[in-house]
């Protein structure tokens, strides 16, 4: 699959058509998605239609914009106006949203091409893409391994050539391990930088969009496109931002990177993941930073926290699923028996596992211990981060302690699935940045990860950074 | 810290979340919770006396955007996505305990 960039000077110039380029996207999908399973829907009619539209534009003499033609895989969590949006559950069965994602409304505005809607863990709670309601999503590079999650279907799609980008939503990793996973770039935005209007919500303090690409220069391509203040969005970010993609190119001269000691030596680092980012820390410094050791004390506590805090906030989020607007009902006595039947029915196991924990973390003579806690954890998560980043640049960490795992290996642990999540949470838990870029190969010739992180609002170093690393590869 | 979660805690979360499990799902949550809440508990052991709790990670106070009327969602495509309608709105089966 061609870069993204490539197709939009193509198509925007007249040179190759958007319609070759999405029968392209087609034709791989047609090879491969039987065995990969990243989509939950494929939107061949409507992508073949607005790919003549895009066509018909340039015809016309008008820019359909900076994505024009490029094929755009969407997260099934995102809402598409009258297309359905599952969420990977069967809680939503038949839903057509009535409005779109303010993330979808930018890329098909900039001229992109939606070419399906990806699997992922309902209700994007997950690391592998197992919790879906419709099955799981393979690895491109080892059917028998997990792409990792909860946007294993994005990252499969681009990793599998489907699509050359795709869309994600981050409450924990979600966006960065199975980047990491599946060997391609994935990038979670600061919290508010792109608008999460029409993103179906997990953890709301916690969600982030953001893009999957296989090439920094593409993932900072979509990024331009979608980050931004939106008024749908009251946490939205309200200074218009700087494009990354011009900056790209400046290198690493001078800037101070930190590798944080903590995540390095987290229960379960592979050898060769630990190995990878010493590796990235040593090409950076050729390439003119100053690498040192750091140390995130509370970056250890901030898994436990997670996992009070997500949850609680997503058994508040998930109260919506009722049986009376939209999605599955069955039917009961009375309202009550109608709504607690109908979340039974429609929730897959990890889903009601986490609103039963986050239940319990807000019931009465818990909710100091654990969530009240966990708050107070996040604080010093946040504060440790500022200290460390009045001394550094940006940080360097593995993305994943591991490489794709086996399909199976951690479905009858949900702890042991939660803890493939270590090096991702604090990141959501600060608001900050951060970028998974594949740096050489660990276990079984499978891709690694190494993770890039910096402080609130700045991307444009995180993704010079990125482009270093992938230079030097 | 050991964490005790008994079946009648389960039952009790499980009305509080309007869950109506299977005896089976009941069996395999009790298990499951004390196991994950006993590794979240590391957090309840520390001493965080003094620091204050985190909701969000931006100092948002009112938000507030100009007052502008823009069109809603459209009616008839919001009322087709519900398992019962009547006369434009929500139906659903009786809320009061008279039949």
């Amino acid at each position: 699959m061609r870069a993204a960039l490539e197709i939009a000077t193509d198509v925007r110039s007249g040179a190759r058509r958007a319609r070759e380029v999405v029968e392209e996207s087609l034709r791989a999908i047609e090879n491969r998605e039987p065995d990969v399973h990243a989509f939950t829907l494929v939107l061949r009619d409507e992508a073949m239609a607005a790919a003549d539209a895009i066509d018909a534009a340039v015809q016309r003499g008008e820019d359909p914009g900076p994505l024009a033609g490029v094929p755009i895989a969407l997260k099934d969590n995102l809402c598409t106006r009258g297309v359905p949006t599952t969420c990977s559950s069967r809680i939503l069965d038949g839903w057509r949203p009535p409005y779109s994602a303010t993330v979808v409304d930018r890329v098909v505005a900039a001229g992109a091409v939606v070419i399906g809607k990806t699997n992922l863990d309902e209700f994007a709670m997950g690391s592998s893409t197992e919790n879906s309601a419709f099955g799981p999503t393979r690895n491109p590079h080892d059917l028998d391994r997990v792409p990792g999650g909860s946007s294993g279907g994005s990252a499969a799609a681009v990793a599998a050539g489907f699509a050359p980008v795709a869309l994600g939503s981050d409450t924990g990793g979600s966006i960065r391990q199975p980047a990491a996973l599946c060997g391609v770039v994935g990038v979670k935005p600061t919290y508010g930088r792109v608008s999460r209007y029409g993103l179906v919500a997990f953890a709301s303090s916690l969600d982030q969009i953001g893009p999957f690409a296989n090439s920094v220069a593409d993932a900072a391509l979509v990024f331009d496109v979608i980050a931004g203040p939106d008024p749908l969005d009251s946490t939205s970010i309200v200074d218009v931002p700087e494009p990354v993609l011009p900056v790209l190119d400046d290198g690493v001269a001078g800037l101070r990177v930190g590798i944080i000691e903590e995540l390095m030596d987290v229960d379960g680092v592979q050898p060769e993941v630990h190995a990878a980012v010493e590796r990235a820390g040593a090409a950076l410094k050729d390439a003119g930073a100053a690498v040192e050791r750091v140390s995130v004390p509370s970056a250890t506590y901030g898994l436990a926290a997670y996992y009070l805090i997500a949850p609680a906030e997503a058994s508040s989020n998930l109260a919506r699923y009722d049986g009376v607007r939209y999605g599955l009902r069955v039917d009961g006595d009375d309202v009550a028996s109608m709504n607690a039947r109908t979340r039974d029915a429609g929730f897959g196991p990890e889903v009601k596992r986490r609103i039963m924990l986050g239940t319990y973390a807000l019931s009465a003579g818990y909710y100091d211990a654990y969530y009240g806690q966990a708050q107070r954890v996040r604080t010093l998560i946040i504060r440790d981060f500022e200290r460390v980043y009045r001394e550094c640049d940006v940080l360097l960490s593995p993305t994943s302690p591991t490489v794709a795992f086996k399909l199976g290996a951690k479905t009858g642990e949900p702890l042991a699935m939660y803890l493939s999540d270590v090096c991702t949470i604090a990141t959501n838990l600060a608001g900050h940045p951060a970028i998974s870029v594949p740096f050489g190969t660990g276990e079984a010739g499978l891709p690694v990860g190494v993770q890039v992180l910096a402080p609130a609002l700045g991307e444009p170093i995180m993704f010079r950074v990125a482009k270093a690393l992938e230079d030097a590869r | 810290m050991p964490v005790r979660i008994t079946r009648a805690d389960v039952e009790h979360v499980a009305r509080l979340a309007r869950l109506a499990l299977t005896e089976e799902e009941i069996e395999q949550l009790t298990g499951e919770l004390e196991t994950i809440l006993e590794h979240a508990a590391a957090v309840s052991t520390l001493d965080l006396a003094g620091v204050p709790p985190t909701a969000h990670p931006l100092p948002l106070v009112n938000v507030l955007r100009a007052d502008v009327v823009r069109p809603p969602l459209d009616r008839a495509e919001v009322l087709a996505q519900a398992p019962d309608v009547e006369d434009g709105r929500f139906r659903v089966p009786r809320i009061l305990d008279a039949p």
